[in-house]
């Protein structure tokens, strides 16, 4: 079937989007930061969404990096 | 349940039949008006009338309004008014040419309502490793959720019956999550997006009638963001629009900006001496998912079609499987 590498892509963006969402719940969403009082909550958010956001650059970067790979061919011709 | 169902196929009908009755009439105005755009794909020279997005949304309210009659709710007026304020910002497009900024600055104001009305969940969910509380950063992608899904859906408006059929696909798919889910509510307000889409169909594909324009492409791009948020299924919806996404993620990575479709110069498509669509091989032009699509030779514009209708299937079958995988907990 023509296209095949792009149901493949499809199938890793998938993946990485669950593998993403495991990473933010079981790691990112229980860090917690205490010692600032009042601030503790404000700092906790900025750090989360500072972390959160690194990710998403990540999650392009990585898909950009698997876009080349899986459509080298295509992008040759 | 039986309300329900009724309610359900009450307005799935009206969705459908407003569509259906309401276009062709669009189309002889449009035309009379001289609303009408060449088909750059055609070998004889085509006039087509812009945009269709009136009538997809006479469509979607007059479902959703009877639903609203059935069961009010502020959900319901959310995807209401947002989809509304979608399509006045890309029917403004669609009369005059506006900056490529624009249009997200304008689909993110009208996401506000959907912050005003409170109608979000401000919860992540994952599949099998649950959900994640995201107070703060839950408003900011709301913000970006609705011109996301918004430009997805225009982006991919570039064949004929393309964004229609990919639409219909995508948002019976997210119906069907949305019962998997147990959201029936929402899966309700839903349907009437999915049968606007198909009854639009019948006039957008190939040979098209009429073209969805911006209004048209934007009110189904941000209706189906509305429905994502409102139903607490934003990761599901998002795997269901994957082709389109991609699309999206292509074009920016190979521009580096935020451009309109029209200001690029080097064509990704160009045609065979038989009208065929063919991968361009000019190096400076964007990288697109029909150019992808064409990387493995040319085909007639309805042959890509249903190769986005497969890539739709696909998304749409992993969507499902993802909202399966909601119900379970590692």
């Amino acid at each position: 079937m023509k296209g095949n590498s792009i149901f493949f892509y499809i199938f890793v963006m998938w993946a990485l989007i669950i593998g993403g969402g495991g990473l933010l719940v079981t790691i990112i969403a229980p860090l917690s930061i205490h010692g600032f009082g009042v601030f503790d909550h404000i700092l906790d958010s900025i750090v989360k969404a500072a972390i959160a956001m690194i990710l998403v650059v990540l999650w392009v970067l990585l898909m950009s990096k698997i876009k080349n790979w899986i459509f080298q061919k295509q992008m040759s011709h | 349940m039986l309300d329900r169902t009724i309610v359900g196929i009450l307005i799935s009908a009206i969705a459908f039949v407003t569509v259906y009755a309401i276009t062709p009439s669009l189309i002889n105005v449009l035309t009379k008006r001289n609303m009408v755009v060449k088909d750059y794909n055609k070998e004889v020279a085509t006039m087509v009338a812009r945009p269709g997005g009136p009538s997809i949304l006479a469509g979607i309210l007059a479902s959703e309004f009877v639903l609203y009659t059935f069961f009010p709710s502020t959900a319901i007026m959310a995807i209401i008014i947002t989809t509304s304020l979608a399509f006045l910002v890309g029917f403004a497009d669609d009369r005059k040419v506006l900056s490529g900024w624009f249009k997200p600055l304008a689909l993110a104001g009208s996401a506000i309502p959907i912050i005003l009305l409170g109608v979000y969940y401000p919860h992540l969910a994952f599949p099998l490793f649950g959900s994640v509380r995201l107070p703060e950063l839950y408003l900011a992608l709301i913000i970006f959720m609705i011109p996301i899904t918004g430009n997805a859906i225009n982006s991919i408006d570039v064949l004929n019956g393309v964004a229609s059929g990919f639409m219909t696909i995508a948002s019976f798919a997210l119906t069907i999550c949305l019962v998997i889910v147990h959201n029936y509510d929402i899966a309700l307000a839903s349907l009437p997006l999915g049968f606007v889409s198909l009854a639009f169909y019948k006039y957008h594909k190939v040979p098209s009638r009429i073209f969805p324009g911006d209004s048209g492409a934007l009110t189904m791009g941000a209706m189906f963001g509305t429905l994502a948020i409102v139903g607490h299924v934003e990761v599901i919806a998002a795997i269901a629009l994957l082709p389109a996404v991609i699309n999206s993620f292509l074009f920016l990575s190979s521009v580096k900006r935020v451009i309109e479709h029209r200001q690029i110069k080097a064509k990704p498509v160009i045609h065979t001496e038989d009208f065929k669509l063919m991968a361009s091989d000019d190096k400076s032009a964007p990288v697109t998912l029909v150019r992808l699509i064409l990387a493995n030779g040319p085909m007639t514009e309805k042959q890509v079609g249903f190769v986005i209708f497969r890539l739709a299937l696909f998304s749409a079958a992993l969507a499902i499987i993802t909202a399966f995988m909601m119900e379970i907990k590692i």
